[in-house]
């Protein structure tokens, strides 16, 4: 789960994390009256769960209040990669001499904690390790160990950090990875971390991931979560506990695991198909669930043709069919719908779907190109 | 004696009386493994009876491992209490995890695999159907049926997709050493590499079917270890060759972030070292057949 810039730094202030004076705001009186009250150069920023807003224009500088309401106006509404900006996060701008990266992660191939410093900071750290990952130092956690001082003495020296910033720096870490522990984060970056002309460190800005598999034990952070922000559909069929996400296709997708969808829709790709979604019923799904995941694909209006494919293992395919069946006749379904039932109780499953207008597929291939041909003639017939 | 579970493994179920925990006891039972054991904090004393075969079910590890000489676990709890029960049994000297549970935290994870290591153990999943060695024992929630015993190792990210596969195989003749899923999270205890290794000197397996998908780079280390250590042919497929950037495909690992982890990525990496990929699940028999040969 991502959350914004100020509720990470908020965190952060919690670990005695410099951070910037400043507040919210979600109109540009607000972000005026901010910027009054800090009474000095402020800079105003968007906060969108997304990355690159500085490029598109959210972030700007403003070395009055009316200067900080007119730049306020420009962001607030602004689209940026397709999300809205609601609020703008107004702050002291920094006096900047220095700009550092601080970071710390998961490295799935180390089975560890990863922290990492490099004195490029400001910038695309994906960029940094592509090309030159000479300047970022690493040093990888033992969990029974956690973080050491000496740690950060090899992290601050290897980043050939200015001498000044070394002993803040170990404080910064320190803090910054008490943090990330005690949220479960799978992320907590500090990008940049500035050292000041007055030779103090502060975070300017700070992104926070929390992991969503620990979301029941980080309740207050789980309700930071902003459905406005995702797909109206996204956010709908997360509400009723479904794994779907939203592609741009017409031809809507659903089955049972995760690789076997995304195989699914790359077989449906192949045969010049293009998916509207993706949709795991997940393991063992009972009618009610099949049927409202129909439901939640169909409330796509590009959907022109849905291919269903069941790999029943602990899924039951006649309890899938129940579902199939329970969903057409409560709604009025006027698309072609392929289903390709397969494994546990698949006679029955096939049984029950006999005499109706729902098209069988003996296996994936045979099911992807039967829709595609179906949805490409749908076409053709409104668009002679 | 095939890898991770054979005809000597003495298993334990943790989550025994849980809805899916017993559901599954019964399924392996069914399949001729032997389940010597349960285990739910609580319920000591209780005692599931299914076709003959009584698994009397303790409170702790501790207790299943001194009465009942368990020697492997898997794991049913609910996700909150994931850590909790695969540190038990690595405590009460249990080496062998299947850890079926979804929605650990990843933290949690990193705090077992460092136990883990320490205990010279081995864990399957994870967010995973578990391990089937045809014919000799299932530990875990794969459809036994669809199994067939044979000489062909499969290491997979994904249930079903495995599931698919191994029809697949199985109609076109093919047995099956042993198949392992792995799971599709971030953090799992044994990664594709581990179970290569054993493969590779595994005297049953003559061939390993490796199903990859989108996220991480472990099917690119999997290359390397492909390239330098293994002597037995690899076939190979990946999913998502069209999932979009920056969406999670249902795995909480199944990811890509910028230009890491993508499909072409990791199909290029296999390609190099000479492991043939499959474009379809479906072509995966065909090639199989042509390395044996």
């Amino acid at each position: 789960m991502k959350i914004h810039e100020y509720q990470a730094k908020q965190i952060l202030a919690k670990y005695q994390v410099p951070i910037p004076q400043g507040d919210i705001a979600a109109t540009p009186e607000e972000a005026a009256a901010i910027a009054g009250k800090l009474g000095k150069r402020v800079v105003v920023k968007a906060q969108v769960h997304v990355g690159g807003r500085g490029k598109a224009g959210g972030v700007k500088l403003a070395d009055t209040p009316d200067e900080a309401q007119a730049a306020a106006s420009q962001i607030l509404g602004m689209d940026i990669k397709g999300l809205t900006v609601e609020k703008v996060l107004v702050e002291e701008a920094a006096d900047i001499a220095e700009e550092y990266y601080l970071g710390i992660t998961i490295d799935r191939a180390a089975r560890r904690n990863v922290v990492m410093v490099s004195a490029v900071g400001g910038v695309d750290i994906e960029e940094v390790a592509a090309t030159t990952p000479e300047k970022i130092a690493k040093v990888h956690l033992d969990p029974a160990i956690g973080m050491m001082d000496f740690h950060t003495r090899i992290l601050a020296i290897e980043a050939g950090l200015n001498p000044a910033a070394i002993r803040p720096a170990s404080g910064f870490l320190k803090a910054l990875y008490r943090a990330y522990m005690d949220v479960d984060a799978s992320l907590a970056e500090i990008n940049p971390l500035v050292l000041t002309a007055g030779g103090n460190l502060i975070a300017t800005d700070a992104k926070i991931n929390i992991d969503d598999n620990a979301l029941f034990r980080q309740t207050k952070l789980a309700e930071l979560r902003e459905e406005q922000e995702e797909d109206p559909i996204e956010a709908e069929a997360h509400r009723k506990g479904l794994i779907y996400v939203r592609l741009d296709g017409n031809i809507g997708i659903l089955g049972n695991g995760a690789g076997l969808v995304m195989t699914t829709l790359d077989v449906v790709q192949r045969e010049g198909g293009r998916p509207a979604n993706f949709l795991d019923v997940g393991g063992g799904a009972k009618a009610e669930l099949v049927r409202s995941a129909l439901e939640t694909v169909l409330l796509d209006t590009n959907v022109k043709g849905v291919l269903f494919n069941i790999f029943g293992g602990i899924t039951r395919c006649d309890e899938v069919a129940k579902g199939i069946l329970d969903a057409t006749a409560a709604m009025d379904i006027n698309v072609p719908i392929v289903i390709r039932l397969t494994g546990t109780r698949e006679r029955e499953g096939q049984q029950l779907l006999q005499g109706t207008h729902l098209i069988p597929a003996a296996s994936m291939q045979e099911a992807a190109q039967k829709i595609v041909e179906l949805v490409s003639h749908a076409g053709k017939a409104t668009f002679p | 004696m095939s890898i991770y579970v054979n005809n000597s493994t003495r298993l334990l179920v943790q989550g025994v009386t849980g809805r899916e925990g017993e559901f599954h006891t019964r399924q392996m039972i069914e399949y001729g493994t032997n389940v010597v054991a349960g285990v739910t904090p609580g319920k000591g004393g209780q005692v599931i009876e299914h076709l003959g075969a009584r698994v009397p079910v303790f409170n702790t590890v501790k207790e299943a491992v001194t009465e009942a000489q368990a020697n492997c676990t898997v794991i049913f709890v609910p996700p909150p209490f994931g850590c909790d029960a695969v540190l038990e049994a690595l405590d009460a000297g249990v080496t062998g995890i299947v850890c079926i549970t979804e929605g650990i935290p990843t933290q949690d994870m990193l705090r077992v695999h460092r136990f883990l290591m320490e205990a010279q153990g081995w864990m399957i999943g994870p967010n995973c159907p578990g391990v089937i060695s045809p014919g000799k024992c299932k530990a875990g929630i794969l459809p036994g049926n669809i199994f067939m015993p044979g000489n062909v190792g499969l290491v997979s990210r994904s249930g079903t997709l495995t599931y698919e596969i191994v029809n697949e195989l199985t109609q076109a003749g093919l047995g099956q050493s042993t198949c392992v899923g792995i799971g599709g999270d971030p953090i799992i205890g044994s990664s594709f590499v581990d179970v290569l290794r054993r493969f590779e000197g595994d005297p049953e397996t003559a061939a390993v079917v490796l199903i990859g998908e989108i996220g991480g780079n472990d099917e690119e280390v999997a290359a390397e270890f492909i390239r330098d250590k293994m002597t037995k042919p690899v076939v190979s497929f990946i999913a998502g060759k069209t999932a979009p950037p920056g969406k999670r495909m249902g795995h909480a690992g199944a990811i890509v972030s910028g230009s890491s982890g993508t499909a072409q990525g990791k199909i290029e990496a296999l390609d190099a070292v000479g492991v043939a990929v499959a474009n379809l699940p479906n072509e995966v028999p065909t090639l199989v057949k042509r390395v044996l040969q």
